[in-house]
């Protein structure tokens, strides 16, 4: 029945990317799988022995046998699973708790303001701030002694470092927490779900319960990969946990490193292992957690068909509300703490404020910082750049081919945040040093490239999809060559959100602790790797330092992104005032 | 200069479905040929390819002419297809001037000749003095009449209508409708327009086409005189509504 | 005996290798217009500040650009010298010089991994005080001119008296004290070189015979020599702070402690760091620091350079500034640093002894007295079997 065509069918030049265009996806790709899987490679060989360097020629299971002689190391998996699943669960609960009690309600600039620099705010200067707020000497008993407490000195009791990891699973709750309500909100405002829900309230349901029956399972597979990276993230987090966490046994991350950094070079190999048994943790964590998801889908499903309309979640709703607001609040109070640290002189317990103050801290910091400072705002700059060009590339790319975004390569792109750091790291290391290009700038800019191009992605890609096509597709016709076309009509358009997710790229650079370290070879030095040095050694007044510059940085870019995106971005001026 | 556009076998489908039956049709200089048909049913698919900016999920076969060139052969901004749709889609950051400008061909040199253009095409669609204006202070009417204007700048050789009317209220419809043909027809210009609504296709007094698609997948185009297509979407037997669905995911 | 022994020392140390010997013209020469990478532990604010003094200083004298790399643990020197090692990156390393001692300097120069011998060629390690072994064996490892000395350290605790009237004045002592102040002592982790020196003390203290600590540790002398300090340990760690179930991450995680008054008594191996946060204003005058009645562990830190560094002559220019009157009469002045000098006054200059004794004394650090009651480190091996058996021991 089919009808041939009559001529030869002729296969039309739709949109053709240029040569450099087709070429973005595929630098991109490359730029990420080379050193993950050269990374890898580098560590899986050396923990079944194999490092000629070190005089491993042969494959054994001997670094396994190490690690499995390693007291606490049954303690410290735990320690690992639990801080790491437990800081997911909660932190999933809650935002979805909360957006489904907050829902068509706008956020309030209170809240804005408050998270805002929690998220700019590195986990290491976070995790220093929560810590102090907690400790048995911290602001909090102070607030409550002696008057309340009766202590006039600190109880000996383990609230930081504890051995159950309730401090470190609470300093990643406050980081993890408004990342990830920010990744929710993100996706809600590219779903309209506002007659569904007007829908459901005719049909009498309550409103948090229509969230969770309409907007939840739609909404959900938007967040899944960045729930993903806080699950990977926190099973494996290092510097939060050299904090927080307990030290005897530490988490299984935190043991790695110590092999890993120990003057005795053999422990490299049990290192190796344990590294690798960290990449183990986090895929079967993730296998579990899509085992998991599965359950509650099923659950789910029965649950909507039961067509209840009323559900003891609600008050359950506002209680995760009220406890995303706890640890907003907790979060600046961190860093207000840290701000008060380093105008300190002395304080110490009971006294709620200190009773020396001064500004030492600011002023020997001066003439130290500007070297660490013009790195980090390079390394930054260029990194942040070189993501949004590329992302741009891919995601121009993707629109002129016409293909639809496929998930398998958002994948991979997020391949470098679910990979624990410590489980690639030194292998990358070890490429970095054969190419030479350990301990340069370039080196450290490829490395946190890795960070910054998957957060990139993730915020400019929905808004530049969600650009209207037609725009493009009228300018072509107009008669604009597609270069034309994206630097006059998309760019401008989408100024704003290029800008911000700049910032974003900035933010997450300006973060990167590990890769800094190991691909600057300690040579590449940033405000990040200077406050985890001095964390570890300077005490809290210059950690305040740092950390507070560490989060104003940050800040400033997104201050800097929104106010040209105001001057410059589109027009929207009111009738006549142009006229 | 007015030359007629040919569409000679053009085919459009998805791999699981059928979109547009091989469809040859010759549309003269002057001439709105309306393409009718239930929304969904790919008539803005066919416009997409007609222009050149049609996305990877799709195959198209057959060819464009005008006049004696084919123009399936070149890339979309080398075609000279201009395209209207229900939104004016002014860009926004830009004047209602700069607009036009992005549109003006850029033949016309020297930065006075062109604001004179633009002033004078200004001038003749009624809305003199509004280059300098931002697209937002403008009325939905005076909105839709400067994307025309766009658009004849463009000096284009065909125009394709794709619902340009839809989102204008009666009165302004009817307004409208006449200010683009009148256009269209002064130009010279074969028009194709596809649209849903009836009223467009009688106002535009030219020939109508009616594409339809049966539940078992094939698709057909007819004329007032007859038949002019039918094909069946897919050599396999068509898998009830499942497919659609799935054609539906992908894209 | 042993005094033959230091001359003897002393003269290797005098006598150039002519042979091997660059002119010291010839290293300054060659130093002009190299950046020299110096991996420092940077913990300590106040080393940093130095430091950076010391940079200012080479750069106008010697046109040497020094840029400290901030190190949170010296071990990662000694991986990075490693690793490139691995990579047979031989000549363009990326340390050129590493505040080093013990068994980081071990584990480099067992390895070869060190440049050198390059002391002999420093015109101020003429200046150096060879009487003192701690200069010349570094943890019972021969320094053999790997490794440069520039500062002193020794083991000592710190209290504030305002609130804490008696102190434990030797080992022994310790857990009746603790007895009696539950909670309120402790000391770093033991993967921490301040929480094993507090072991290797009461090692010292306690075992039968502290000879045994100067040869590597095999299993069985090590299991001989232990035995009282797990017994002593199985008594203390009950009351040391937090049940002796954790330990603060590091010395200076230590020192927040008692600022923040949740412990009161603290070792420390900085023996002027407590005179450093006096006059800070960090800690109040009332704060006290002391050394055991039977003295205490001390050593000498070193730079060293790595075989591969590729600039040597940058780094020696360095070593052999860190060794000058100037920099250590700054080195010793409490206001920027503080603690014994590691030269011979004797072979000073009048003026440039001068330099030394118009230093401030601080009533806040144990006197010089006490601070020549030096304990010999043990053997590296005896670091890292110590860590080892407290992990299998008191790991929950």
């Amino acid at each position: 029945m089919r009808i041939p065509a009559t001529t030869a069918p002729s296969v039309s030049p739709q949109m053709r990317p240029t040569f450099w265009l087709r070429q973005a996806p595929r630098v991109t790709v490359l730029l990420f799988l080379v050193p993950v899987a050269a990374g890898l490679a580098g560590t899986v060989l050396p923990a079944f022995g194999w490092l000629p360097a070190l005089g491993g020629r042969h494959l054994t299971l001997a670094p396994w046998l190490r690690l499995a002689a390693e007291p606490g190391l049954g303690r410290a998996i735990a320690l690992t699973f639990a801080t790491g699943l437990t800081a997911t669960v909660v932190s999933v609960l809650l935002v979805l708790g909360l957006c489904a009690h907050w829902h068509g309600r706008k956020p309030g600039r209170i809240g804005r303001a408050v998270f805002a620099p929690i998220l700019a705010a590195p986990h290491a200067a976070m995790a220093i701030g929560v810590g102090f707020l907690i400790a048995p000497s911290g602001w909090i008993v102070r607030l409550l002694s002696p008057w309340l407490t009766g202590w006039h000195q600190p109880p000996d009791l383990a609230t930081v470092q504890d051995p159950y990891g309730f401090a470190l699973t609470l300093g990643l709750l406050v980081k993890e927490v408004p990342y990830l309500l920010l990744m929710t909100l993100t996706a809600l405002s590219q779903l309209p779900v506002a007659r569904e829900l007007e829908a459901a309230a005719a049909l009498g349901y309550g409103r948090s319960v229509a969230w969770l029956k309409i907007v939840l399972p739609r909404l959900y597979p938007q967040i899944r990969l960045p729930l993903y990276a806080v699950l990977a993230y926190a099973l494996s987090v290092v510097d939060m946990a050299l904090i927080l966490g307990p030290s005897n046994p530490p988490t299984l991350s935190v043991l790695a490193l110590r092999w890993f950094t120990a003057p005795d070079v053999s422990m490299y190999f049990p290192a190796a292992a344990a590294a690798l048994l960290q990449l183990l943790i986090v895929l079967g964590s993730i296998a579990l957690w899509r085992a998991g998801e599965r359950i509650v889908c099923a659950l789910g499903r029965r649950w909507i068909a039961s067509g209840r309309r009323r559900s003891r979640l609600e008050p359950l709703s506002s209680l995760a509300a009220v406890l995303v607001a706890g640890l907003g609040l907790l979060g600046a109070a961190a860093l207000l703490d840290l701000a008060v640290w380093s105008l300190t002189s002395r304080w110490r317990f009971p006294r709620i404020l200190p009773s020396h103050w001064s500004a030492a801290a600011w002023r020997e910091q001066v003439a130290v910082i500007l070297w660490p400072l013009e790195t980090t705002v390079t390394v930054a700059l260029v990194a942040s750049a070189l993501a949004v060009v590329l992302v741009l590339g891919c995601l121009e790319y993707e629109q002129q081919r016409g293909s639809a975004p496929q998930a398998r390569s958002l994948w991979l792109l997020y391949v470098p945040l679910l990979v624990p750091q410590i489980a690639f790291l030194f292998g990358m290391q070890v490429l970095l040093t054969f190419s030479r290009l350990d301990g340069t700038l370039l080196a450290v800019i490829w490395s946190h490239l890795l960070f910054v191009v998957p957060y990139v992605f993730l915020s400019l890609a929905d808004p530049w999809r969600s650009l209207d096509t037609r725009y493009a597709r009228t300018a072509l016709c107009l008669g604009a060559s597609p270069r034309r076309v994206f630097l006059r009509i998309k760019l401008p358009l989408l100024l704003r959100p290029v800008l911000v997710a700049a910032a974003v790229g900035l933010a997450v650079s300006i973060d990167q602790y590990l890769p800094t370290l190991f691909a600057g070879a300690g040579r590449v030095v940033t405000l990040t790797t200077e406050a985890v040095t001095l964390a570890s050694g300077g005490g809290r007044r210059v950690t305040g330092v740092f950390a507070l510059l560490q989060a104003l940085v940050p800040l400033a870019a997104y201050g800097c992104a929104l106010g040209v995106s105001r001057r410059h971005g589109p027009r929207r001026v009111l009738p006549g005032a142009r006229a | 200069m007015s030359e007629p556009l040919h569409l000679d076998e053009v085919s459009i489908s998805l791999p699981e479905r059928l979109l547009i039956p091989p469809l040859s049709v010759r549309v003269m200089p002057g001439e709105v040929v309306t393409l009718m048909g239930p929304s969904g049913a790919g008539k803005s698919t066919l416009l997409s390819f007609l222009c050149g900016t049609l996305s990877d999920g799709f195959r198209a076969t057959g060819r464009v002419w005008i006049g004696g060139s084919e123009v399936s052969a070149l890339p979309a901004e080398r075609r000279r297809i201009g395209v209207l749709f229900q939104d004016d889609l002014l860009f926004p950051h830009l004047t209602v001037g700069e607009n036009l400008a992005f549109g003006l061909s850029s033949a016309v040199r020297g930065r006075a000749a062109r604001a004179a253009r633009i002033a004078a095409a200004l001038e003749e669609a009624g809305l003199a003095g509004f280059a300098p204006r931002d697209p937002a202070t403008l009325s939905g009417g005076q909105r839709a009449r400067v994307a025309v204007l766009r658009l004849l700048l463009a000096e284009p050789r065909a125009l394709l209508l794709d619902e340009p009317f839809n989102k204008l209220d009666a009165a302004m419809r009817a307004d409208f409708r006449r200010f683009v043909f009148e256009h269209a027809a002064a130009a010279g210009l074969p028009v194709l327009m596809v649209t849903h609504d009836a009223t467009d296709a009688v106002a535009a007094r030219g020939r109508v086409l009616t594409l339809s698609q049966a539940p078992d997948g094939s698709a057909r185009i007819e004329s007032a005189d007859g038949a002019l297509s039918v094909a069946h979407g897919t050599e396999r037997k068509p898998e009830h509504e499942g497919g659609a669905l799935v054609a539906n995911r992908r894209s | 005996m042993a005094a033959a022994g230091a001359l003897v020392l002393a003269l290797c140390l005098l006598v150039p290798v002519r042979a091997r010997a660059a002119p010291w013209q010839q290293v300054l020469h060659q130093a002009r217009g190299e950046t020299v990478y110096f991996d420092a532990w940077a913990g300590d604010q106040r080393v940093n500040s130095f430091i950076a003094w010391v940079a200012r200083q080479v750069a106008a004298c010697c046109d040497v650009t020094l840029r400290q790399v901030p190190l949170e643990d010296t071990s990662a020197a000694v991986t990075q010298v490693i690793a490139e090692k691995a990579a047979g990156d031989n000549a363009e390393g990326t340390v050129d010089l590493i505040w080093i001692n013990g068994p980081n300097f071990y584990a480099l120069k067992r390895r070869g991994l060190l440049y050198g011998p390059f002391t002999q060629q420093l015109p101020n390690a003429a200046l150096l005080d060879v009487r003192d072994r701690a200069n010349r064996f570094d943890f019972t490892v021969p320094v053999d001119g790997y490794e440069s000395p520039w500062r002193k350290a020794q083991l000592v605790f710190i209290y504030d008296s305002a609130y804490l009237k008696h102190v434990p004045h030797g080992i022994r002592a310790f857990p009746a004290w603790a007895k009696r102040h539950p909670g309120r002592f402790t000391f770093p982790q033991v993967q921490n070189f301040l929480g094993v020196a507090f072991l290797e003390q009461a090692l010292y203290a306690l075992t039968p015979d502290p000879a045994v600590l100067q040869r590597p540790a095999t299993p069985a002398i090590f299991d001989k020599a232990t035995a009282p300090l797990w017994a002593w340990l199985d008594q203390l760690r009950p009351y040391l702070w937090r049940g002796g179930r954790e330990f603060p991450v590091s010395g200076p995680a230590e020192r927040q402690l008692l600022e923040d008054g949740e412990i009161d008594l603290m070792p420390s191996f900085n023996p002027t760091e407590a005179a450093a946060d006096v006059a800070a204003g960090r800690l109040p005058r009332t704060v006290r620091s002391y050394v055991l009645t039977h003295g205490t562990l001390g050593n000498t830190s070193f730079v060293a350079i790595p075989y591969n560094s590729p600039h040597k002559a940058g780094a020696m220019v360095v070593a052999n500034f860190l060794l000058s009157p100037r920099a250590q009469a700054r080195a010793g002045n409490i206001h920027y640093l503080g603690g014994p000098t590691v030269l011979d006054l004797k072979r000073l200059t009048g003026s440039e002894r001068a330099r030394f004794a118009a230093l401030p004394h601080s009533p806040w650090m144990p006197s010089d007295r006490a601070l020549r009651r030096v304990l010999p480190e043990p053997h590296p091996s005896w670091a890292s079997r110590l860590a080892a058996a407290f992990e299998q021991r008191y790991t929950p």
